[in-house]
């Protein structure tokens, strides 16, 4: 599991990078969301993989803490992903405002001739 | 203490929220009941940093002991619950973000806050967002804040809309968004291998790491710390920072004085809690220092190439944070105290600079310097119904006091603003210089450090004759050798605000003496880090066992 899962997080964040630095608005974007993925999972990652371990302990239950998923990081990721989301919205407003402005849809504003 | 004493801690982060939200009800139209609330939101906010700034000095030893104080939020205790911890520093940053953030708005209040919507809102969130950033104790926190602050200056730059800004507001926020993506990298990581994220927890565990988790933990403090340095506009990762304040309006820039400063000050706070003479690269030693002489050379070249004042002005906030990094990358202790006291003196400076060039742009234009403003596209005011478009040139601009000898005015403020940002006597960018060479040149004479040490004397040098260079030949185009040239009408709420900024200059120069105490002893309280984490970890006054 461990494998697939840095196997994610280095294709989704690889891609990510190589769309970040294309010259259009739209690849931009793209990548951001990709990156952001990336690091999203590298947080979660961060709590350590386990499975069937709830993150909420039951009182009635069982009390040892080994026996439950860290809940700190998926309150991170959580938190992480909302604010992810409304910067990319405000992205996504100001791509569009410059292409309306601009007429182009290049980083720049014009389109460099080679 | 009274028991509602230590509630004031968290006023600087309640208050701007409040007000910004209060401020989104009223209609766009009803101008005078915003501008009533902006302004009653900001003179209460400066009130709550001036006092809490009093409670932690020595003039009010009984209510926090070691001028530390802690506010558990929702009462859970640090480390497992968030705390805001106000110690000198922080009160001292937060003071001068208040007294930053009431020129700007009052200046603003002439013209900008009509030319596009939602102006005093989104400065509130601002200001939440900057004195969350000082006043947090726990890093996930502080990345929040910094989201705070980031949103709101997005919204801020692109005030008053125009290709220009968007173009520069889209690649600013493409860097940010990257920046704050690392800032998350580095978080996770240093929760993964210390398991906590309060600074004063990270403070005790990471010395006790094992060797192998110890490697990752620096790493993810490297992490961490380039996307502090990419807020603080270090070399090379400020590419973004000129073009984004050249053309912010005015108020904005002033404004924005305050947000490489959150950087240094992000730094200058993880770098003493993790203060070891092996402490993680961007929060010490000579990488650091490395790279902040590097900025201090860019900016200088910045200056002298630039060929427009506010982009020369753009370029003095880099050798400002150039210098400050310098000082604390030398890693003495020495040189903080001095570096505070610089740190005040600048962010002062270039707000008044800022605030000056959006003045003297009139004298080559004869408009006002909304004029590079363009027409929003019309969807913007039927979407926030304010109906027609404001005229920024209408006759009811005009309304106000003008001020006479408007030339007079701009030259002299345009004299000292140079006096202040060059650091020449007699004003305190002198004095914050000098404190910054004297300790450079002690630390000369321990022998390992004389080669770094007369470097920065170089650096710190080379910058101010760069700058007087610059300045002096853009203030011969300025005033000299304009060939039609219009003196322009300055309103007493534009000069006005400047005139109090530049007053508060040379305040700091005739009381330097005590301010020189204050930021001293905020100093050496960050140097003994012990004090904070007993503070924050074991409850007051308690010393750690």
């Amino acid at each position: 599991m461990e494998l697939v899962y840095a196997l994610a997080i280095g294709i989704l964040s690889g891609s990510g990078t190589w769309l970040l630095l294309r010259p259009r608005t739209f690849q931009v974007i793209m990548g951001f969301c990709l990156l952001s993925y990336a690091v999203n999972l590298f947080i979660f990652g961060m709590g350590r993989l386990v499975l069937d371990r709830p993150p909420i302990i039951n009182a009635a239950g069982e009390t040892n803490p080994s026996l439950y998923a860290d809940p700190v990081p998926q309150a991170l990721v959580l938190t992480a992903i909302v604010i992810g989301f409304a910067t990319t919205a405000l992205f996504l407003v100001v791509l569009l405002a410059s292409r309306g402005l601009t007429g182009t849809d290049h980083v720049d504003g014009q389109e460099h001739d080679a | 203490m009274s028991p509602w004493v230590q509630h004031i801690a968290v006023l600087p982060v309640v208050i701007p929220l409040l007000t910004g939200v209060l401020l989104l009800f009223p209609a766009e139209s009803r101008r005078k009941l915003r501008i009533t609330l902006a302004l009653a939101g900001s003179l209460v906010q400066l009130a709550a940093a001036c006092t809490l700034l009093y409670m932690t000095t020595d003039a009010a030893p009984g209510i926090w002991p070691a001028g530390i104080g802690v506010y558990a939020i929702g009462s859970w205790p640090a480390p497992h619950g968030i705390v805001l911890v106000v110690d000198r520093l922080s009160a001292l940053m937060i003071t001068l973000t208040s007294i930053l953030a009431l020129p700007a708005l009052v200046y603003s209040l002439a013209r900008w806050d009509r030319v596009g919507v939602y102006f005093h809102p989104l400065l509130q969130f601002l200001l939440m967002g900057l004195n969350g950033a000082f006043l947090t104790g726990d890093l996930f926190n502080l990345f929040v804040f910094f989201e705070v602050l980031l949103a709101s200056s997005y919204g801020l730059l692109l005030h008053s809309g125009g290709a220009v800004r968007v173009k520069a507001g889209l690649h600013y926020i493409a860097v940010n968004l990257v920046a704050s993506l690392v800032f998350l990298i580095g978080v996770a990581v240093i929760y993964g291998i210390a398991g906590t994220l309060n600074m004063a927890e990270l403070g005790v565990r990471w010395a006790g790491l094992p060797v192998g988790d110890r490697i990752l933990f620096e790493g993810g403090a490297a992490v961490l710390g380039i996307a502090f340095l990419v807020k603080a506009g270090a070399w090379p990762l400020n590419f973004w920072l000129p073009a984004t304040y050249w053309v912010a309006g005015a108020p904005v820039a002033a404004a924005f004085s305050i947000m490489t400063k959150v950087g240094v000050y992000a730094i200058l706070r993880m770098g003493s809690l993790l203060q070891d003479p092996a402490a993680p690269a961007p929060f010490g030693g000579p990488w650091l220092y490395g790279f902040a002489i590097a900025t201090i050379l860019f900016g200088t070249a910045g200056m002298l190439a630039s060929r427009h004042l506010t982009r020369l002005v753009t370029f003095t906030v880099i050798v400002s944070s150039g210098t400050l990094l310098a000082a604390i990358g030398l890693g003495t202790a020495a040189m903080t105290g001095p570096a505070i006291f610089y740190l005040l003196g600048s962010a002062l400076a270039t707000a008044t600079f800022f605030l000056l060039t959006g003045m003297t742009e009139r004298i080559r234009t004869g408009r006002p310097e909304t004029a590079t403003a363009e027409d929003q596209p019309p969807v913007t005011y039927t979407a926030f119904s304010v109906g027609e478009p404001p005229d920024p040139y209408s006759e009811e601009d005009e309304v106000g006091i003008a001020i006479p000898a408007a030339m007079v005015f701009l030259g002299l403020m345009f004299v000292l603003c140079v006096l202040m940002v060059t650091g020449l006597p007699p004003l305190a960018g002198f004095l914050a210089k000098l404190g910054l060479l004297a300790a450079a040149v002690q630390v000369a004479a321990i022998d390992d450090m004389a080669p770094n040490a007369w470097l920065l004397v170089g650096a710190i040098l080379a910058s101010g004759l760069g700058g007087l260079i610059a300045l002096s030949r853009m203030g011969i185009q300025l005033f000299w050798t304009v060939s039609q040239r219009t003196t322009p009408r300055l309103r007493l709420i534009e000069a006005g605000p400047a005139a109090l900024l530049m007053l508060l200059s040379i305040g700091l120069t005739i009381w330097a003496q005590p301010m020189m105490t204050l930021v001293n002893s905020a100093a050496s309280s960050l140097h003994s880090p012990q004090t904070y984490i007993g503070a924050v970890l074991y409850g007051e006054g308690d010393p750690a066992p």
